[in-house]
């Protein structure tokens, strides 16, 4: 049950208890009930939706940028990562298992500089940050399973 | 002028072309249209399988390959019917790789009609049986199941339509339109009243993977069944491997080699290609097809509650990817509901009879779409269904 509920979150957060219901083969209260649990136990920490930019904002630039760091001696990369999530402009934070660099960090802003000098005067100056590298997202095709652009046509025969 | 009326065979003139067919040609010219009508998987084919096709054409000759089909191939096949059935089919003598489970029909009813044979088509179905049994000089006979045995085949369907004519009986389960399935006790009075008799069953079991709730059961596993059944299945369905053109057939040593002749004629072999990777799909890919199993019957539940919410009854199917809604109560035929659904919501579905006489009064729906695809489909149904009842309340 519990997979079948996110599995159907995932493709559509916003659908109504009924048709989760009916989908679950349960009553709207009962499938209500089940969100609700796994929002409590912080399994479901959130929605969010999904936007495509270039119809959105075209100004809006993302980035990716990858961060050396020397862990510290007692909390390990824990410490680095929650300052850096603090900050409105980040979008996520994932510890990395790549020898090349440590977190990857994606930025959001409302154009080229902003972006770049987030980096440089909020991220590389954190203590323990060795180097950045910066990667500009030029184009989202697809994001949380979701076609943002090159959806293909459907061209099924009638079997 | 050369007179095309008179060069045509007349069995073909006669032939009437799919009554799916038309809906989807209109369809096909407007704008906005969204479909529930195609029945093949929304899945694209699982990777391991593809990658095994690429690996086939970097490394391979493509050849035409062994009439019946792969060796390889063949003894997965087997392995595979007796893991699920534990009935067993010798890879070589037993067994041929068709192009399609579609092939594997018309060389079983090729095989065994003889011009005037009669042929039990158990209907609803879909829809090539009755003009692939007239075009081996057979006759059809309906078989109608109803919604009262849930679609099931019962021995009172068809007991007083044998005649000594009779040479087969076609079984599509689970079918296509319905999703009706038959377990053990629906399939045991059946093989009592065929086990004395010459009549041939050609069981159809391409949606055999695609069951919500229990295993599929053939009617192999029944004694003295095997030895008058040709068994039919593909990959089309179960693997989403539609394009590939995949299927098989078994049946007893006296009835394959005889049937093998068509196909070494007609079509020599099934794609090499698709067979080399059919392989890798019989081998490892039952998690694949798990997963795809779960996100329909999330599906069928959905669809199978609103049609009921919104007053079409609809019977709860068991297999493959159709719902089968009736919708009676609205006082249109199934043609005219599919047409007006079409023109005024722009909605695809195929009018229930498409699949024979006693689909009459249903609308066959597939699921083979996503959910954001089925939602957007349900709410222009329902705003449909509303108008109907306000015309319904005028008149």
């Amino acid at each position: 049950m519990k997979n079948e509920i996110i599995r159907i979150l995932q493709q559509n957060a916003r659908i109504s208890n009924t048709a989760l219901g009916e989908m679950l083969g349960i009553a709207p209260e009962a499938a209500a009930a089940e969100i609700k649990k796994l929002e409590d136990e912080g399994v479901i920490r959130g929605y969010s939706v999904i936007l495509d930019d270039d119809k959105y904002d075209k100004s809006t630039v993302y980035a990716t940028i990858e961060l050396k760091i020397t862990p510290h001696r007692d909390s390990g990369f824990d410490d680095i990562a929650k300052i850096i999530m603090m900050y409105d402009e980040v979008e996520s934070v994932s510890l990395m298992s790549s020898g090349a660099y440590d977190l990857a960090v994606e930025v959001k802003g409302s154009n080229l500089k902003d972006v770049a000098f987030f980096v440089s005067e909020r991220l590389s100056t954190i203590e323990g940050v060795l180097s950045t590298s910066t990667h500009f997202i030029l184009k989202k095709y697809k994001e949380k399973g979701i076609f943002i652009d090159g959806e293909e046509p459907d061209e099924r025969g009638l079997g | 002028m050369i007179d095309y009326d008179k060069v045509l065979s007349d069995k073909i003139k006669k032939m009437k072309p799919s009554g799916i067919r038309k809906f989807f040609d209109i369809a096909g010219t407007m704008e906005g249209v969204i479909s529930l009508g195609v029945g093949e998987p929304d899945f694209s084919t699982p990777w391991v399988i593809r990658k095994a096709a690429i690996q086939v054409l970097e490394r391979k000759h493509i050849v035409y390959g062994p009439n019946k089909g792969l060796a390889p191939l063949r003894t997965e096949i087997s392995r595979k019917i007796e893991k699920k059935h534990g009935i067993s089919y010798d890879p070589d003598n037993e067994l041929i790789v068709t192009v399609g489970g579609s092939e594997a029909i018309d060389l079983a009813l090729r095989g065994i009609i003889d011009p005037g044979d009669e042929v039990l088509v158990v209907e609803p179905c879909f829809v090539c049986y009755a003009p692939l049994v007239e075009l081996a000089g057979g006759v059809a006979i309906p078989v109608p199941t109803r919604i009262e045995n849930s679609f099931k085949l019962t021995v009172e369907d068809f007991a007083d339509k044998v005649t000594e004519r009779t040479k087969m009986i076609i079984m599509p389960f689970p079918n296509n339109p319905t999703g009706a399935i038959m377990t053990r006790k629906d399939l045991e009075p059946i093989a009592d009243f065929l086990r004395d008799t010459n009549i041939m069953v050609l069981s159809d079991e391409i949606y055999s993977e695609l069951t919500y709730g229990r295993k599929h059961f053939s009617i192999i596993e029944l004694d003295g069944m095997r030895e008058r059944t040709i068994y039919v299945n593909g990959f089309s369905k179960a693997y989403a491997m539609t394009g590939w053109r995949l299927g098989y057939a078994a049946a007893p040593e006296p009835i394959l080699s005889q049937i093998a002749k068509i196909h070494q004629y007609g079509i020599m072999c099934s794609p090499y290609i698709s067979q080399n990777a059919a392989v890798e799909a019989l081998t490892s890919c039952d998690a694949e097809v798990a997963k795809m199993v779960d996100e329909y019957n999330v599906r069928r539940r959905y669809l199978v509650s609103e049609f009921n919410r919104l007053g079409l009854t609809c019977f709860n199917p068991e297999g493959a990817f159709y719902v089968f809604p009736c919708i009676k109560s609205t006082g249109l035929s199934s043609d005219e509901f599919c047409e007006r659904l079409l023109y005024e919501e722009k909605v695809a579905a195929v009018p229930g009879s498409a699949f024979g006489a006693s689909g009459e009064g249903y609308i066959r729906i597939s699921y083979a779409y996503s959910l954001k695809h089925l939602m957007e489909a349900m709410g222009r149904i329902e705003k449909f269904l509303k108008k109907l009842e306000a015309e319904r309340n005028e008149g």
